[in-house]
């Protein structure tokens, strides 16, 4: 067989197709399509830039904004640390062109969150940004990675990056997806398997018909969640849903272009006989809601199953930090999941802060209240999904459930801004990680899918829609 | 960059798996705008237990970080990496490490030897009997040793040369700059430009 002709994989594919520059001893020099910037890992960028007396390549292909700092609960800036991180931004982008939606834009939000739903993430694409669930973005059919600052200064000056090809991994998922069983539980579920680290150096393919059959919202959830199994990327093939969902947004081609963008893109996918490096099945046919009891997300059990003995570990480490796990925790072998009370329900962040994750949390919370005990934090991922669920009247569900209606940003997924556990308080979170101090000192972080984290919030402990009578 | 070609220090072992990069430097750190002054940042929660490992006397001072398995996962934060090089550390020695921690890494010219566990485990054990040990990382000849015992590692080669020279990775792509005008004139119409154009900066 010719090389040209060889079988290859969508991640060969959109690696192939952006390589500026190829030699036996030297990275390869891949050309980012997409700049996704925000305040909190670009600072020092911006400044490393001016330094070395160079400048932003393409201004135009890049975009900030004002998310993993802001408050929530108003436009004021009080905080002056925060404050001063902000206005270096926006100083940044005012010296460098470089075009920014603000605190109270109604584009801002979350990098993960807006990107898609301007339509500026398209199928083939390279998309960069100094945040590792750039990963998301890979549900369009993107490429698309987080990197540290100084990589980003690197993408402001070349619009490239100097990296090493990783090595491709299928992830598929058989069987039939049961009912309330979601995305979140899904990503979960892989990486209680194969681990934190288990897809480290890879781009994985999220391939089969339980993908195919998952909205494009849900599928953002599970490429979301990729890195938290270690790997460089996730991405799905596009197709009929991924143009469904481009269609007509702000930055989506049109007319004649869009024709030939489609046609492009349906050959985005892998092909017959392509080879990966590494395969994982995972069936989901018997998977019920899942719920992390540790401290790292593959620490993971069904929602219906109890926190389990380190001593039954066979795995000296996996035992040890299973132990340290419990311990902060504060949970003890064998109680059940669902007799864990709970301080607070975030439902928000880059991996379950859309409009389908607010709309499947107001499906359960409709009718119903918080418990006095708890306190329900509802964070849209984006001015725009929080004035479409305006429109749509679910902020009245849950204002009349007793929750709290905020204003977007990234919030308590990692507690930069004022929105923090406080005092070893316990929490169910749709957010992607449950690390020690994660969502503040002390804290104690469930991960849940959204119908999870609104049925936790109702009954005040860990709970599923079907708990509540 | 410093060229990082031979380091001579102590070692401090930290014995947990999965340290992510929020351990290594809490979010709350990662307000500030600069790229140093992150000593105090350095596991900021963990130095709040009475006893942590790093802060007991006789480790002062140590500048080769040994970790468990798969050391400084998660959030892309570089402040993780400033932190340790801020906190007095040269050289980070663990079984695994997380993507894009490594990446961060070698651009700082921080050290990462990835050696199997029961190894890493045999230089905790030296290290904790004596802590003021001398341990010399050889990044030419790939391997650590220290009393009378040496530990051969692999680096991937392309990571080793960029670290030996101590060379500045932005500047070795603008030699590129021809090639990468090149393949902008054929890029796609169709694909997304923002209203960003260049202004002061130019
Ligand atoms: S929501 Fe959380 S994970 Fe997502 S970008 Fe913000 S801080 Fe990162």
């Amino acid at each position: 067989m010719i090389a040209a002709t060889k079988p290859r994989t969508l991640a060969e594919k959109l690696w192939e197709s952006h390589v500026v520059h190829q030699a036996d001893d030297e990275p390869d020099l891949l050309y980012v399509d997409l700049h996704l910037t925000h305040e909190a890992t670009s600072p020092q960028a911006f400044d490393g830039l001016r330094l070395a007396g160079r400048t932003v390549r393409r201004a135009d292909l890049t975009l900030a904004l004002e998310d993993h700092n802001v408050p929530t609960d108003t436009h004021r800036l009080d905080d002056p640390v925060s404050r001063k991180q902000l206005e270096t931004l926006r100083a940044n982008c005012e010296r460098y062109g470089v075009e920014l939606y603000r605190v109270g834009h109604d584009r801002q939000g979350i990098v993960h969150v807006v990107g898609p739903q301007l339509g500026l993430v398209q199928p083939g694409m390279t998309v960069v940004c100094g945040d590792s669930h750039t990963s998301t973005h890979g549900a369009l059919g993107a490429l698309a990675f987080g990197v540290g600052t100084s990589d980003v200064e690197h993408v402001l000056a070349t619009q490239c990056l100097a990296i090493d090809r990783p090595r491709t991994m299928a992830v598929e998922f058989t069987g039939r997806l049961p009912a309330g069983v979601g995305a979140k539980d899904l990503a979960l579920a892989l990486i209680g398997e194969i681990g934190t680290n288990g897809g480290e150096g890879h781009l994985v393919e999220y391939r089969g018909e339980v993908v195919r059959a998952l909205s494009m919202e849900a599928r953002m959830t599970l490429c979301n969640m990729t890195i938290e199994a270690g790997a460089r990327a996730g991405m799905i093939a596009p197709d009929d849903t991924t143009f469904a969902y481009l269609a007509g947004r702000p930055h989506a081609p049109s007319g004649e272009r869009w024709e030939r963008a489609v046609a492009h893109w349906r050959g985005l996918r892998t092909d017959e006989g392509a080879v990966f490096d590494r395969a994982v099945t995972v069936d989901v046919s018997d998977l019920t809601p899942l719920v992390t009891w540790g401290t790292n997300p593959s620490q993971v059990v069904p929602l219906g199953g109890t926190v389990p003995d380190p001593e039954e570990i066979a795995d000296p480490a996996a035992r040890q930090a299973a132990r340290r796990a419990l311990e902060y925790m504060e949970l003890s072998p064998g109680t059940r999941l669902r007799d864990v009370p709970l301080d607070v329900v975030f439902l928000g962040s880059c991996t379950n802060g859309r409009i389908e994750d607010l709309r499947a949390a107001a499906g359960v919370l409709r009718g119903r209240s918080v418990a006095s005990t708890t306190r329900l934090l509802v964070v849209p991922g984006s001015a725009q999904v929080r004035r479409q669920a305006e429109d749509e009247g679910l902020h009245e569900v849950f204002l009349r459930a007793g929750a709290e209606w905020r204003l977007p940003g990234c919030s308590m997924c990692l507690g930069m801004n004022a929105d923090r556990l406080r005092g070893g308080e316990r929490c169910a979170s749709t957010s992607n990680r449950n690390y020690e101090g994660r969502q503040g000192a002390r804290a104690r972080t469930h991960l849940v899918s959204p119908e999870v984290a609104a049925a936790s919030a109702v009954a005040g402990r860990l709970a599923a829609p079907s708990d509540l009578g | 960059m410093e060229p990082f070609i031979l380091h001579v220090g102590r070692a401090v072992a930290l014995r947990r798996d999965n340290v992510d990069t929020d351990q290594i430097v809490p979010g709350e750190f990662c307000k500030r705008v600069t790229k140093t002054g992150y000593d105090d940042a350095l596991f900021a929660r963990w130095r709040k237990e009475p006893g942590f490992v790093l802060d007991r006397p006789e480790h002062r001072g140590a500048s080769i970080l040994l970790a468990g398995r798969d050391f400084g996962i998660g959030s892309s934060r570089e402040h993780a990496v400033w932190a340790l090089r801020d906190g007095g550390f040269a050289v980070v020695v663990a079984s695994g490490f997380g993507d894009i921690f490594r990446r961060n890494a070698t651009n700082n010219g921080l050290l990462l030897v990835d050696l199997p566990a029961p190894e890493v485990q045999s230089l905790m054990e030296l290290a904790e009997k004596d802590p003021d040990l001398a341990v010399t990382v050889d990044l030419r000849q790939c391997r650590i040793t220290a009393a009378g015992r040496d530990w051969p590692f692999a680096i991937e080669p392309r990571a080793r040369r960029r670290l030996l020279a101590g060379e500045d990775p932005i500047a070795a792509t603008l030699r590129h700059a021809d090639r990468i005008t090149a393949y902008e004139r054929a890029r796609a119409d169709w694909l997304p430009v923002l209203g960003g154009h260049p202004r002061a900066g130019e």
